[in-house]
């Protein structure tokens, strides 16, 4: 598989971007990912990032985006736990965008 | 992706689907790939039961290490289950019983069903899918 360098460190990325040793993920891989997916990242995306990474560490999977949108929705807020919001932020999908910023695989149920 | 929410618009068909997992968590893939059936179909918004018989009642063991066999330890995605609206689990009793295991042996909360009991959940169904 690719292997990219990011801040001068050599990571694993699998065939479409994605980091595949998830222990290796750190700001500066973020801040390239976001800048691969050509998203701007503010503390509002960041939140959402680091949702994410929380979410894997207890159930050890991305969220489908349906799924991320309500957990957000719980713990954020509804004016954050909604499709328009999420999509501002990462207008390729939440969870496919989001996910790959903070280093996750691919969302299971991602068709 | 499903990436856009599909709205209630009261068109589809609902079906009742019961996923049944009747292997030891690992060792083989039908575990695991199981599970992703399950999340997938969680997608479409149809009545899914999952069973957990046989050694398929290990996969929801609590307190798993997989460290020694080097493999991904995915009994916590079971409790994720729960934010995909999959909520109907059940463990056979008998295959319990044999294993020494009671409810609180497992990660996530399960209904216990007694032989006659499953014979009949499953004879309501649409669907049966074995893993």
């Amino acid at each position: 598989m690719p292997m990219v360098n990011i801040a001068g460190k050599e990571v694993e990325v699998d065939e479409e971007g994605y980091l595949v040793d998830l222990s290796q993920w750190n700001e500066d891989i973020a801040k390239y990912m976001a800048q691969e997916e050509k998203v701007d990242l503010t503390e509002n995306h960041w939140e959402v990032v680091n949702f994410l990474r929380e979410y894997y560490a207890e159930y050890q999977i991305a969220p489908a985006v349906r799924v991320l949108t309500k957990a957000i929705g719980k713990k954020l807020g509804p004016e954050k736990g909604n499709n328009k919001y999420l999509y501002e932020l990462f207008p390729y999908g939440p969870a496919k965008q989001a996910c790959k910023i903070a280093g996750l695989p691919k969302p299971t149920g991602c068709i | 992706m499903s990436d856009m929410d599909m709205d209630d618009d009261g068109s589809g068909i609902v079906k009742k689907f019961m996923f049944l997992n009747r292997k030891a968590p690992h060792g083989t893939v039908y575990a695991l790939e199981g599970l992703e059936v399950v999340l997938i179909t969680a997608a479409f918004d149809q009545d899914v039961s999952l069973v957990f018989t046989d050694d398929g009642v290990y996969q929801l063991m609590k307190g798993m290490d997989t460290k020694g066999i080097e493999v991904k330890d995915f009994s916590k995605t079971y409790r994720a289950l729960e934010g995909y609206d999959i909520e109907k689990l059940y463990v056979d009793k008998t295959s319990m019983d044999a294993r020494g295991l009671t409810e609180d042996d497992l990660i996530v909360d399960v209904t216990v069903l007694s032989d006659e009991e499953m014979k009949n959940l499953m004879a309501e169904q649409d669907v049966v899918i074995s893993f």
